[in-house]
């Protein structure tokens, strides 16, 4: 079994929050923690640009690296973990992740930090498989359940991927070489694909 | 007198010559041991009961259905 990675197809997100929202709902995440969400670029200008953004289960991963507890681990399916146990809420990975992956619950009236908590790849974390325990403190584990993440899954136009990095890289190369490029990319023959014949002009000098 | 003259100014342009000496200057982490408690694998279960094979093909067929070309083209 190859790495598992996410991907998000830029040309395909349309900034729906489906993949938001059934994360929140699959693993109870509370108010003010989001494990996964959704960039734009240039929101509101033409050729604007939606991504999928969640932790990217480094292969180098920096979190692992200035973890000063050392409570992150990687499994052989390439899945970066951590001990919530282990934890002190520091806030160093939330600095060193490129891409805010890390969150901290607000709780209590000061704002104080709790345990970090952050995307699991829905493989649950260092307790027994589908356990009370296992659910209450890293969510759901769908991966135990012979299942890929439910954000990649319920994605309505498929712009997000999880899975094996192996496999997800033959299903975009085979993406980008069906749709082509630039203007090819989108409009009604993309859509509904070119017409068998073409369509009958009207007659110029036919009954008005 | 003059031998240690010569000793003391071939101490200093040592010393000074140290200065242009390249060091390295990014931060090489190091990676840490694991601290927590170790993580049991996605097979051992009471869905798989312990068959890797088992899992493996059902992340797989679930990795395919991903493919939309595959789908509609049976």
């Amino acid at each position: 079994m190859a790495r598992m990675k996410f991907i998000c197809d830029a040309e395909r997100c349309i900034e729906c929050n489906g993949c938001v929202t059934a994360c929140k709902n699959e693993h109870e995440v509370p108010w003010g923690v989001n494990r996964r969400r959704v960039v734009t670029i240039n929101d509101g200008v033409p050729g604007e640009r939606s991504m999928s953004v969640a932790c990217m289960h480094c292969s180098d991963a920096p979190c692992m690296a200035v973890c000063p507890v050392d409570c992150f681990y990687r499994t052989n399916e390439g899945v970066v973990l951590h001990d919530k146990d282990l934890c002190i809420g520091c806030g160093y990975c939330f600095y060193a992740c490129p891409f805010g992956a890390p969150q901290f619950p607000q709780a209590g009236a000061f704002g104080l930090r709790g345990k970090m908590d952050k995307c699991t790849f829905c493989a649950g974390g260092p307790e027994k498989n589908a356990s009370e325990d296992e659910f209450r403190k890293y969510g759901r584990n769908r991966l135990a359940e012979g299942k890929l993440p439910l954000c990649a899954e319920v994605c309505s136009t498929k712009a997000l991927l999880g899975g094996d990095a192996d496999v997800l890289a033959d299903i975009y190369r085979q993406r980008v070489t069906t749709r082509g490029k630039g203007a090819d990319i989108w409009g009604w023959s993309t859509a509904y694909g070119k017409p068998d014949a073409p369509a009958q002009q009207p007659d110029a000098g036919g009954k008005s | 007198m003059r031998r240690l003259t010569g000793s003391v100014l071939v101490a200093a342009v040592a010393v000074a010559l140290v200065g242009c000496g390249e060091h390295e200057q990014v931060v090489v982490y190091e990676q840490g041991q694991y601290q927590g408690k170790p993580d049991t694998k996605p097979w051992d279960n009471e869905s798989f009961a312990g068959d890797r094979a088992q899992w493996e093909a059902s992340i797989k067929a679930r990795n395919q259905s991903q493919n939309e070309y595959r789908r509609i083209n049976g």
